[in-house]
């Protein structure tokens, strides 16, 4: 880690010129100064607090799950591939939520947060079930291996999706609108629904960071330096899941977020947890601002699902990332 | 500090390690050795709680290791793992701050001046202050396996426990490394385990060594009673010769070899071999001769192909004798570290070469020898001291045992004595029977193919050979030696 504080108000900035451009920025122009300006036009002011805030508000939230938790994938299995959706978790928590919609699932008690748990839950059975046949196929759980059985997994989750949206006839293109990955008309709703859940899971990622650092020289190793290895690697696997589960449920399945900002920011400012979850997640919700911002207005007026961006971006830096680590560089 | 007692288990059902006990005083590194499976390792990680134990106790510290919570563990006892590959990379700070991980306690950061004194002192004891901020993975093996060892210091822990800890690392490094776990227990007083790969390191470094064989203790002892032939030979299945270390007393081992290409093929050494001229007397021979000598250059054991006595002016001086030889040796096309090199100032002409033989065993001997003082006697200790007067040369075809090298140089000085005796030679200061001259040079080579010989004493038949031949060629030297110096006996 090179200057933390730097990186913090590198970081920040980006971050604030994001949300400026992105309430700003649209088929209408509506002047930054809306958000103030108490005299301001009353639509810029609707559309504003109605339709951009809220939307941006949720991308942010959305890809800072998505990046932290990638980010500590990536730092537990010491795999610079992992990513809730690469592992699979994300079509997990699809699964769960297209099961709650479909079934009709409500729980009282829950209410609004029905669709999060359900989604929470997928995310992290498919979790455990990937790690758990990953580690049956290879102890040493490769990099390839745990890739390749995040494949496997997706796939058949996919087909369970696939089937689930057959049956349902009516609310096909809905459903396929919320898989492609969208945070487009959600408002402020969906906010409260995923904000409780990203900070849980945040903060108990944020409470594994020195632990993260130690298990990067492996799970041996951190038991050596005093980690308590079981626990804490149960934390951080069960709040990847909150955070991932709780990104599906509001936006649906946005892909490699959570791999091409740990990778960058690590490429920025290093690897020390301590500092690099807190900026992946800063970085995280910039990113998936401006994807949602190039997503609507690229091809204006006809909007793309902001998951379309993301794996454009995402697939070749996958590749890149993957190619480095086969040629012996580090990540 | 560490008491191991009944320790059995492993990773599966049957268990690797099987009722090992033994334990460890502070300031005392024991060395766990052991051929590949033979458990070593997994006991290393059942004592440091990786792998779980289905009999037996660990106590670290007069406590049960089980009672410990994991970072109070980690408190007392560091870890210095094998080196791998990583997939992020720390800065070197960083790396060695994890090692107070155990030391922090609450939500946020309570990193106290403790905490960064005891990172300071890991580095600088360590010597990888300088790479600081540097990314471990641009390091090299050696300096990264340092960083390690930064990180295990800074937990502060009494017990040290190292899984070969030189692995992959090159000479120089293995030699810093354990020289800094030797001065940890030394001077802090650490209480150091260790598993080692090389016999040898361990022997060198270790206060006592573990021998495992199949998961079961097969001795444990003082490293000159664990390096052992017979026992090394039963544990390893390899043959081997143990010896001492030149300069500490500490048991070394060499691999032997089985036959190959590189055997020594048998051949015979005799007089006709040799090449005597006015300039020296020389003997080249095909292959190398393991060979004991008080010469000027190459000295005392060696293997060398090429023997020269070189015939100096009795008025020879030089400041740096060694410097004038290799010169003198160099310049006749001689590979300096295959040479052997005697001078005298007798001449070499005069050398009597002959060779001696039973029906089993063949030696050739060669004596320049020399009785006079025709110098000034004030200046013989700065001129005669590497001009040797009676030079003795005895080359065996045979297989010599170290004591039969011993032997054999105590056979061929009796046998000059009496030599001396036969010719009447008196030292001419006290005017009593000489035994020898000051300066004589004595050299025992073997093919070491062929008849093993393990003995020399005059009881031998090649004592016997030794002993004639040294006899007789010596005093027909001095014979020869009288005439050409006009005295007539």
């Amino acid at each position: 880690m090179r200057k933390p504080l730097i990186a913090y108000i590198v970081s920040a900035a980006v971050l604030l010129t994001a949300v400026g451009l992105g309430v700003s920025i649209g088929s209408v122009h509506v002047p930054i100064s809306t958000l103030w300006n108490q005299g301001a036009d009353a639509m810029a002011t609707n559309i504003l607090w109605k339709i951009r805030m809220p939307r941006v508000i949720l991308a942010g939230l959305v890809g800072a799950s998505l990046a932290i938790a990638g980010a500590a994938f990536q730092g537990l299995l010491k795999n610079p591939l992992a990513d809730p959706y690469t592992l699979g978790v994300s079509s997990g928590a699809s699964v769960g939520a297209v099961m709650t919609l479909f079934f009709g699932i409500s729980i009282p008690f829950l209410g609004l947060y029905t669709l999060p748990v359900f989604s929470m839950v997928g995310a992290a059975i498919t979790m455990f079930v990937v790690l758990g046949f990953a580690k049956l196929v290879d102890r040493g759980l490769n990099m390839e291996t745990i890739i390749l059985t995040g494949i496997i997994f997706g796939s058949f989750l996919g087909s369970v999706l696939s089937l689930m949206i057959a049956l349902t006839g009516e609310e096909l293109r809905q459903i396929i609108g919320w898989l492609l990955g969208s945070v487009s008309m959600r408002g402020w709703n969906y906010i409260n629904m995923i904000l409780p859940f990203t900070i849980i899971g945040s903060f108990l990622l944020w409470m594994n960071r020195r632990e993260l650092n130690a298990m990067l020289f492996g799970e041996d190793r951190a038991k050596h330096l005093g980690v308590d290895v079981k626990r804490r690697k149960l934390v951080i696997l069960i709040g990847g899941s909150i955070l991932t589960g709780a990104a599906v449920s509001v936006s649906g399945t946005i892909g490699f977020v959570g791999l091409v900002v740990p990778h960058m920011t690590r490429l920025l400012w290093g690897s020390d947890h301590r500092h690099l979850l807190t900026l992946s997640f800063m970085n995280g919700a910039t990113l998936l601002i401006i994807c949602d911002l190039l997503a609507r207005t690229i091809i204006s007026p006809t909007e793309l699902p902001v998951g379309v961006i993301t794996a454009f971006i995402g697939a070749p830096v996958f590749a890149f990332i993957f190619y480095r680590q086969r040629k012996g560089g580090t990540a | 500090m560490l008491q191991v007692t009944g320790l059995t288990g492993g990773y599966g059902k049957e268990p690797i390690v099987k009722n090992v006990s033994f334990n460890v005083q502070p300031g005392e590194i024991l060395g766990i050795l052991g051929p590949n499976g033979s458990g070593k390792s997994t006991l290393l990680k059942m004592i440091s709680g990786i792998l779980p134990k289905q009999e037996g106790s660990v106590e670290i510290g007069g406590k049960n290791a089980d009672s410990y919570s994991p970072k109070e563990f980690a408190r007392n006892v560091a870890v210095l793992p094998q080196m791998h590959a990583h997939a992020f990379s720390h800065t070197v700070r960083a790396t060695v701050e994890l090692g107070r991980y155990p030391y922090q306690t609450g939500l946020f950061s309570s990193w106290t001046a403790e905490d960064e004194a005891a990172v300071t002192h890991a580095m600088e004891r360590t010597g990888v202050t300088r790479y600081e901020n540097t990314l471990i993975e641009s390091l090299s093996g050696g300096e990264q396996q340092r960083v390690f060892v930064a990180q295990a210091l800074a937990q502060q822990a009494p017990l040290l426990l190292l899984d070969e800890p030189t692995n992959h690392l090159d000479i120089a490094y293995q030699q810093q490394l354990l020289d800094t776990v030797r001065s940890l227990a030394a001077d802090e007083g650490k209480t150091v385990v260790s598993v080692f790969h090389d016999i040898n390191l361990a022997a060198l470094y270790c206060d006592r060594l573990l021998l495992m064989e199949n998961g079961e203790i097969a001795k444990i002892g003082l490293p000159q009673d664990v390096v052992r032939e017979p026992i090394i030979h039963s544990v390893y299945k390899a043959a081997v010769k143990t010896q001492a270390h030149p300069e500490l007393p500490k048991p070394q081992m060499t691999l032997l070899p089985s036959l190959n290409g590189n055997a020594a093929k048998p051949f015979l050494v005799d007089e006709t071999q040799f090449n005597v001229t006015a300039d020296s007397v020389q003997f080249h021979a095909p292959q190398s001769l393991k060979t004991v000598s008080s010469a000027v250059h190459n000295p005392g054991t060696g293997w060398y192909t090429t023997f020269v006595n070189r015939h100096v002016d009795a008025n020879y001086n030089c400041d740096d004798v060694k410097k004038e030889m290799e010169e003198y040796l160099e310049k006749r096309g001689h590979h300096l570290t295959d040479t052997v090199g005697m001078m005298t100032a007798v001449q070499t002409l005069h050398a009597e070469v002959a060779t001696y033989a039973d029906e089993d065993i063949s030696i050739v001997i060669a004596v320049t020898a020399g009785v006079g003082n025709a110098v000034d006697v004030s200046k013989a200790i700065t001129r005669e001291a590497y001009v040797g007067t009676i030079n003795t040369w005895i080359i065996v075809n045979g297989r010599l045992s170290d004591e039969a090298f011993i032997q054999a140089m105590i056979t061929a000085t009796e046998a000059k004595t009496r030599a001396l005796q036969t010719e009447e030679v008196l030292d001419p200061l006290t005017g009593t029977q000489a035994t020898g001259t000051s300066t004589d040079s004595l050299l025992v080579a073997a093919t070491q193919t062929g008849q093993e010989l393990p003995y020399a004493g005059p009881v031998t038949a090649l004592g016997k050979l030794i002993g004639a031949g040294v006899y007789e060629c010596t005093v027909r030297g001095i014979q020869t030696y009288k005439e050409a110096k006009g005295w007539k006996s």
